[in-house]
Formats: C-alpha cells, structure tokens, sequence
C-alpha cells in the first residue's frame, strides 16, 4: 500500500503540474508532491525495517534493504531540490531564461523522473528496471536543453545519443540475462523476476552470464558516467538547470549502480568467480583517474563538480567490485554522503552562478562575503567532498581504502593519487571563490538555505556518528550483495 | 507452413534486415534512409511473426503487430512529416570513405557472429541462428550513429539500432516478456517525441541539422 | 532414346554459343526498342552487323603492332573456349571436367588483359583512357565475382560448374539467404563486366563516358566483327554462369537427345525472361558517374561477402 503511494504521488504530480507547471503556486505543489513521496519512502522504510524484505503487487515491485535505502535517499533528495528549486527556478524565471512553457516542462518532467526513478528501484522484473531507466533519461533529455542555448542543445543531444545507446547495449544484455533464465525459470514474465533470478543464479549458464555482464557494464555503465563512456555527463550537468544538475549527479548516477549492482551479484552466482567484479574494478578506478586529472583543466563550476560526480562514481564502483564486507559497506554509504553532499554543492553552485550571471569560475569571487550562506556551504561542501574528517565521505572513502589495502594493495596508490588529484584540484579552484572582496559583476540574491544546510549536517551526522538503524541496514543490504 | 519452411523464411528475413542495414549506413538519400528503415521494421514484423507462428507463443503476435504499427507506419511518418516540416527531405548527405565503412560493417558482422558463437550452442531454439544478425544490426546501427553527422540520420541509426534489439530478443529467446516489450515500445515512442522536438531546437539554434556545428563543449586547454 | 557422345553434345553447344549470342542481343536491343517506344530493326539486325563487318576491309593504323592484329583472334577463341566449359545445354560436357570457374574467371581475364593492351596499342588517347578504365572495373569486379562464386560453391563443395548445377537441381530446395546475396552480387558483377547500363553505355561512343567502346576504337573490318561477336558471346555466357549456378532446373543431366533439346528449349526461355529482366534494369537505371563505379562494385562485394557470412551464419 504504501508502495503504490510512493509511486502514485510523483506520477500523479507530474500529470497534475502538466497542466499547471507555469502557475504561481507550481513550486509548492511540487515541494508538497516530493514531500508527500519522502513521507511514503519513509514509511515503506520503517515496514521493511520491522518485517524484512517483502514483495507486491503480483510480484511486480520488491523491496528489500538495498533498494528501500535508496528509495528513501531518492525521495528524500528530490524533496529539497524542489525546495530549493523553487527560489532558484523564479530567478532564472525573473530573468527571463525559462518562459511559460518551460516551467510547466520542468515541474512535470522533474516529478517524472523521480517516478521513473522509484519505479526502476522498486521493481522485482530486470527488464522493467531497463524501461524505467530509459525514461529516466527521456525525461530529463529535454531539461537540459531548457535554456536553448546552442551548448545547452548540444549537450542534450549527447546525452540522449549517448545514453540511448548505451541503455540498447543494456537490453542487450537483459535479453541475454533472460535467455539464460529461460533456461531455468521457463518461458514468460517468472524468468525476468529479480526475486526467481537471484535464487538459481548458480544454475544460469555462465558464459551467457559473462557475455551479458560486458553489455550491461557498458550500457549501465553509460549511466553511471563511467569513463571511458562518460563524455555526456561534464555537458548535461553544467548546461542543465541546477536543480536538474543535482538530482542527476545525486541520484540517476545512483540509480544505474544500483542496476549494475543487481546484475552483478547474478553474474558472480552464475560464474562462481570474481571476473565481474574485475570488471567494475577496472572501469572505476580508470573514471576515477581520468575524472582526477580532468578536475586540473576546469573552467566552469558546474563542469567541475561534474567531473567530481565521475570521481565518485568511480570509487563507488570500485568498491563494490572489489567486494567482501567492508568495501560494500564503503560502497553503499558513499553513494549516500556523495549523494547528499553533491547535492548541496550544486545548490550552492547554482545560487553563485547566479550571483554573478556566469558559471566560469574565473568571474566567482568573493561569495563568503557576498553571500555568507552561499559561501559557507560550497567551502563546506567541497571540504566534505573531498573527504575531509569530520564529514561522512571522509568515513566511507576510508573504509574503502582500508578494504583496498586488505584486498587489493597494490591498486591502492592509484586510488590515492585519484582522491589526492582530485582533493588539490578543487581546493585550488574553490578557494579564490569564496575568499576575497566582493567583485564588481556579484548580485545579491536571495538564496534557498533549507536544503544546502539540512544536507550538509546530515553529512556530518553521518560522518561524526552513524545512526544505529542506518548501519543495520547497510549491514543487511552487505548481506544481500554476498 | 512447416517447421523447417518457417525456418528458412526467417533466415532470408534476417538476411534481408542485415541488408537494409548496410543499405542504411551508405545511403545519402534523406528519403531513401526513411523507406529503407520502413522496409527493415517490416522484415522485422515479418520475422517476429514468423516465430510466433514456430514457437506458437502468441503474444509474438502483439509484439509483431506492434513493430507494424509503430516502425513501419508511425515513426517512418514522423520522420516524414518532421523532414517535410524542416525541409530537408531532398537533403544528400556528404559520405565518405564508402568502402571503408562497408569493411568496418563486414568485420562488425563477422565479430558478432564470433561474439555469439556460444549462445548457439548453447540454445535449441530453429532461430538460433539469426542472432549474430540481430547483434550484427546492433552494432550497425551504432557504426551508422558514429559515421554519420546529420541529426535525423543519426537517429534513424539508433532506431535500427533498436530494431536489433527486438531481433535479438525474438530470436535469441522467442521475444521478451510482454510487459517488457509494451514498456519497450512506449519508450521508444516517447524517444519519438523527444527527437521530433529536438529537431526543431537544433534548427532554430543552428540554422541547420549537421551535428557537426556541435563542437562547443569539449575540454579547453 | 538416342544416346550422344559428349563430344557431340560439346559441338552443339559451341554452335549454340556462337549463334545464340547475336540472337540475345538482338533480343534484348528488340526489348530495349519496344520498351522506350521505337521501331527495332528486328531480332536478327546482330548478325547483319557483323556480316557487313566481316565483308569490310581492315585499316590498321601505321604504329599497330602484332599484339594488335593479333588480340581480336585471342579474344574470340578465349571467348569461345569458356563457353564450352559452362553448362548450357548439358551438365555431360568434356571440357567442364577440365576447367573449374575459376578458370572461367582467368579466361575472361585474359580476354581482358589483351583488349586493354590493344587498346593501349595504337597510342591514342581513348584507347589508353578507355583501357585504364576497363582494368579498374576489372580489378574491382573480378575478386568480387570470385567471392559470389564461392558463395555458391560453398553449398555445393565444388567449384566446377557442372558439379555446382548438379547439386543445386538435385539437393533438396532450401531457401538459402547466401544463394540470394550472391545471386544479387552476381547480377551487379555481370553488369560492370559486360558493359551494360549503369556501368557502361554499349550503344555510345560518347568519348567521356565509354569504357569498352574506347579501347576498341581503332578497330576494324573483320577485326572489328570478331571483337564485337566476342563481347555479344560474352555477354551470352554470364547471363548463362547465371543459369547454372542459381537457376540449372532444365538444364539436360543425361546424354540423351530428348534432354538436350529440352534444355535448349528451356535455355531458349529462361534467355527470354533474363533479356526482359536485363532491359527492366537498363531503362530503370541512369549510367552513373564512373567515380561511383567502385561504389557500385564494392556493393556487389559487400553482397557477395554477406553472402558467404551468412552461409555461416545463418545456414
């Protein structure tokens, strides 16, 4: 019940803001709407917390701790970005940037890629998820190209040429996954049901399996920005409205792990080795190497935190590779803090682009000044997403190299010259933009500060202390990905 | 129609697809890459069909009608209407390199086959065989897509490309789960939509629809 | 029933090959008339032509050398020889034990190598355009046609020609993706090598576009008559590699008289219908450009290549 809730909230809403998206109070709705989804993701929590994993509506939707945690931080990101798109979208409203149509676009397509987002998390059937997260993408295609500037076009097209085509390689592999299952489970929907699929992954065929493991690594792998594949994503990020910018970076990357994870963990019971994780061990820790070096040449903020996104992506991915307790652990709970943490630095980026009606960081000066709020929290944000103590990405970065020392010694050095590249990278930038005096081209504005501050408390709450259910989880959801 | 017949008349079905393939990836003519498209839905309609009727699965039927209505009928007339609209339906693309590209597809085919070679012996089913097809028009498609520089051919490349996909699941496992392929469908439908809009912007924002002009975003030095 | 020794068998099927040949041309200029709407000068207006030619007088250009004078005999006779290896009539004939179709491709390529040399051989301009032209086709053609040739020869396991009918009229017909890529390359293949539209124009000598008529300009009297009753054999004898490896059915298996002139009967149809399919592509098709000829060769390459894949893949 309260699953059909949490989904049935954001469709209703997208239909509803379709036809009211450019009202005045489109905005609330569309808090409200998110809000309304974070109260039913958290109910749906608590359930699974008292009785375990369960499964609904014909099957059709399971939930167990992997996919209800992230459903939670799904709902629950979506929720202050509509708070915090509110002030930001009037502005660029005010402006004249986005027009009657476009905010009516915006509203709906924002509420439905946070369904297609749930349904694709929620879903027991594998090839439900790969239609969900195809209009995931269809959905924010056309928000990134909002402003209709040449790049910001450009930049759309990319991501839907490049996104829809890895997500076909994606079917690709799904209806390799399915032959396989056929094999096992019989003809028909049973054979695509993740809960069947999981319980006889050690009969799958393997070299279907291993075949099919290359196809969806490249067409999940797309999504997640996973380089070599991830040229679509530095664009799509900064051209994009912000707010889209965040829950993008925060939660689509997110939610094509969590895909690729699923395959996975049906991959390594088919073959019985540790060949997929190879795999993602390899393509994280070259993401997090390019994404590194290409942090140096940034110019534009948004750009940059981007390319921060394909860091972390890639340490997630990484970790989940290499596998065994505590590197999942480090998995899971650095998708949750980067999730949390990039977020707010979008906000704050956007707000300071505002301020100074540009994105080059060259022209950003002076913003704990200017505005303090602002200031703060992207020299907060950057500090927590570079890893330093006493934030949460400090704890999960740190447990995964911990984990690497233990598994994998000699791939530590790469990964620490990944995260030190990367730390010196966005010091050297952000600095000079929060210090100084206040430059002749900055606006005062008036900026959303609920979100920013809630996210980057949460992230040291985290980083300080781990709540005792939060690890509970994340050891269930361990248990899970054995 | 027996076993064997239908066999035979989905492997000429396939070998008519992997046609239309190469046909797409060197055709210049805007007109001639939409009626090729058309005839590769059909042949793919055709074939799913074809293995509906051997499998005796009948929702093949639905996917088979549904590839009729939505590849050879109402995407071909978006794509038509949109070319009118824009006018670019008389447009010939620039090509070059004909015979290299024709090679590259060659070597794609030939490695699909080798890509797919233990599936077929690991499968039963009389299609077996057409699957190297089917992933041979996928990576068709994706050649086409990076060959090519103008928005709408770039796009009939991906379509195609879809188009394997639905090969490969009819013939790898007598076709997907229906609800799979509705929501298939309904996406690619969708990404109909989507492109016809971004025609437009691309037109409005660039004065024309070559990709090329598109080379703003990169890393500066 | 009348038993006929193969050798006799081999000498009907010469003199068919020498006098059939005019006949489809004139069948298919007859063809051509009728369908852009002009009076033809009948089926036999061939032979005429080359009876006058034959009665004209040779003028050799001062520089002709041997190679010159010699060329239309070697044509001719080379022409002559490949159509006593390929199944016309009977699939019983002595000379196909002793030359595959590969050896038929080499045949054709002699013809070719000595036209262009003569063409070459006076030193004009056109001869030498029109045998640089012709050696570029050529190149491209030929590996093109072997590997559509393999196509069928796959199937069968052999690369005689007989053989290759033989299976095909005896096996079991099966719908085969790779006869029909082959058959596809076949009929682009024939087009370029004997010169038809949209290759080469045979009905012009329009300097910029002719190919085959350029390196033969020079030519004369029964000279002349040799090398064009050679390009009408030529012409004859792919439209009838074609029969035999993709439609044999009719062609006379045994050695009796009933059979053979069942397949002259049925040669003498299926030659009707290719002449039709022949015109129908001619009148369809503009001549293209000749910088899109390697094009419209490697097409026939890629055909006959997927032809061959897909006799992996699929069959």
């Amino acid at each position: 019940m309260t699953l059909l809730i949490l989904l049935s909230v954001s469709f209703i809403s997208a239909v509803v803001l379709a036809f009211v998206g450019d009202r005045k109070f489109a905005p609330e709705i569309n808090i409200l709407g998110s809000a309304a989804t974070f109260a039913a993701g958290v109910g749906l929590a608590i359930e699974v917390y008292m009785h375990g994993p369960m499964v609904a509506g014909n099957k059709f939707f399971f939930v167990d701790a992997f996919n209800v945690y992230l459903a939670v931080l799904t709902s629950f990101v979506s929720m202050t970005t509509a708070v915090f798109s509110r002030r930001y979208m009037r502005w660029e409203r005010e402006h004249g940037r986005v027009g009657h149509w476009g905010m009516r676009f915006y509203h709906a397509m924002f509420q439905l890629f946070i369904f297609a987002m749930l349904l694709a998390l929620l879903t027991n059937n594998v090839g439900v998820l790969w239609i969900a997260m195809e209009l995931a993408t269809l959905s924010t295609v056309l928000l990134v190209s909002l402003y209709r500037t040449p790049t910001a076009i450009e930049a759309a097209w990319k991501y839907f040429i490049l996104c829809g085509v890895g997500i076909a390689l994606a079917l690709f592999g799904t209806v390799l996954l399915y032959f396989a299952a056929e094999k096992v489970l019989g003809e028909g929907g049973e054979a695509l049901l993740w809960t069947n699929l999981s319980q006889v992954s050690d009969k799958l065929e393997p070299t279907v399996l291993s075949l099919a493991f290359v196809f969806l690594m490249v067409g999940y792998g797309t999504k997640v920005g996973l380089a070599p594949l991830h040229n679509w994503l530095p664009d799509a990020h900064s051209e994009g409205p912000t707010p889209i910018s965040a829950v993008l970076s925060g939660l689509l990357l997110n939610i094509a792990l969590y895909a690729l994870v699923r395959c996975k963990v049906l991959v390594d019971g088919a073959t019985g080795t540790h060949q997929a994780g190879y795999i993602m061990m390899g393509f994280g820790l070259l993401s997090i190497l390019v994404a590194a070096f290409s942090l140096l040449r940034q110019k534009d903020i948004k750009r940059m935190f981007a390319y921060s996104s394909i860091e972390h992506m890639g340490i997630a991915t990484f970790a989940f590779g290499l596998g065994g307790q505590i590197a999942t652990f480090g998995a899971l709970l650095h998708m949750l803090v980067h999730s949390l943490t990039k977020s707010s630095i979008f906000f704050t980026a956007g707000h300071a682009s505002q301020m100074h009606r540009t994105q080059e960081m060259d022209k950003i000066k002076g913003l704990l000044k200017g505005n303090p709020l602002v200031g703060w929290g992207l020299m907060f944000g950057v500090m927590a997403i570079v890893g330093m103590p006493p934030f949460g990405v400090f704890v999960s970065e740190f447990l995964i190299l911990t984990a690497t020392m233990k598994d994998a010694p000699l791939l530590t050095p790469l990964l620490l010259i990944g995260i030190g590249v990367a730390f010196a990278a966005l010091f050297r930038r952000v600095q000079p933009m929060v210090a100084g005096l206040i430059p002749a081209n900055q606006h005062p504005l008036k900026a959303a500060h609920i979100p920013v501050i809630l996210h980057l408390v949460l992230v040291l709450i985290i980083g300080l202390y781990m709540p005792d259910f939060l690890s509970q989880w994340f050891h269930t959801a361990v248990e899970l990905l054995k | 129609m027996s076993i064997n017949l239908a066999a035979q008349v989905n492997s000429i079905m396939a070998a008519l697809i992997l046609l239309t393939s190469f046909g797409l990836l060197v055709q210049r003519r805007m007109y001639g890459l939409l009626h090729l498209f058309a005839w590769q839905g059909l042949f793919l309609s055709i074939s799913t069909a074809i293995v509906g009727y051997v499998s005796g699965s009948h929702h093949l039927y639905i996917s088979s009608i549904l590839t009729l209505a939505l590849k050879v009928i109402l995407i071909p007339y978006i794509l038509h209407f949109l070319m009118k609209q824009l006018h670019i339906h008389k447009e010939v693309e620039q090509l070059v390199n004909v015979p290299t590209i024709m090679l590259i597809g060659i070597a794609l085919v030939i490695f699909s086959y080798y890509l797919t070679a233990p599936i077929r012996e690991l499968s039963t089913l009389v299609t077996r065989s057409t699957l190297a097809v089917a992933l041979a028009t996928v990576m068709l498609g994706l050649l086409m897509m990076i060959t090519r520089r103008h928005a709408v051919t770039q796009i009939i490349g991906f379509l195609a490309l879809e188009n394997g996909l639905f090969f490969a699941a009819t013939s790898a496992t007598y076709g997907m789960p229906l609800v799979v392929e509705l929501g298939v469908a309904l996406d690619i439908l969708i990404a109909a939509f989507i492109f016809g809009i971004f025609f437009f912007q691309i037109r409005t924002t660039f004065d024309s629809l070559d990709v090329e002009q598109m080379t703003k975003l990169k890393e500066e030095d | 029933m009348i038993e006929l020794y193969p050798f006799i068998i081999e000498a009907i099927q010469i003199v068919i090959v020498l006098l059939f040949a005019p006949l489809f041309v004139g069948w298919v200029r007859m063809l051509k008339c009728w369908f852009q709407g002009r009076t033809s000068a009948g089926l036999f207006q061939p032979y005429r032509g080359i009876l006058k030619l034959f009665h004209k007088d040779v003028i050799l250009a001062e520089n002709a050398s041997w190679l010159f004078r010699f060329t239309p005999y070697l044509v001719f006779g080379v022409t002559v020889l490949a159509g006593g290896i390929i199944p016309i009539i009977s699939l019983t004939l002595p000379f196909a034990t002793v030359a595959d179709v590969i050896a038929i491709v080499a045949l054709f390529a002699i013809v070719r190598f000595f036209t262009a040399l003569a063409g070459m051989d006076i030193g004009t301009a056109f001869g030498g355009m029109g045998s640089s032209r012709e050696m570029m086709i050529g190149s491209l053609a030929e590996p093109a046609m072997l590997m559509a040739i393999f196509t069928v020869s796959l199937i069968s396991q052999t690369t005689s020609l007989s053989n290759m009918a033989d299976v095909v009229i005896h096996k079991e017909f099966i719908l085969r993706p790779s006869m029909a890529f082959a058959l596809l390359a076949f009929v682009l293949i024939s087009l370029a090598e004997t010169g038809r539209i949209p290759v080469d124009n045979p009905a012009t000598h329009l300097e910029l576009t002719m190919i085959h008529e350029a390196m033969i300009l020079e030519y004369s009297g029964r000279h002349l008559a040799l090398i064009e009753w050679a390009g009408m054999i030529k012409l004859f004898l792919f439209t009838t590699i074609g029969i035999a490896s993709f439609f044999p059915w009719g062609i006379s298996t045994s050695v009796n008289l009933i059979n053979i002139s069942a397949g002259i009967i049925f040669l003498i149809l299926k030659m009707g219908f290719l002449g039709i399919g022949l015109i129908l592509i001619e009148t369809g098709l503009a001549k293209m450009r000749i910088f899109r000829v390697p094009e419209f060769l490697g097409s026939a390459f890629l055909l006959s290549t997927l032809g061959m894949l897909s006799y992996f893949i699929l069959e």
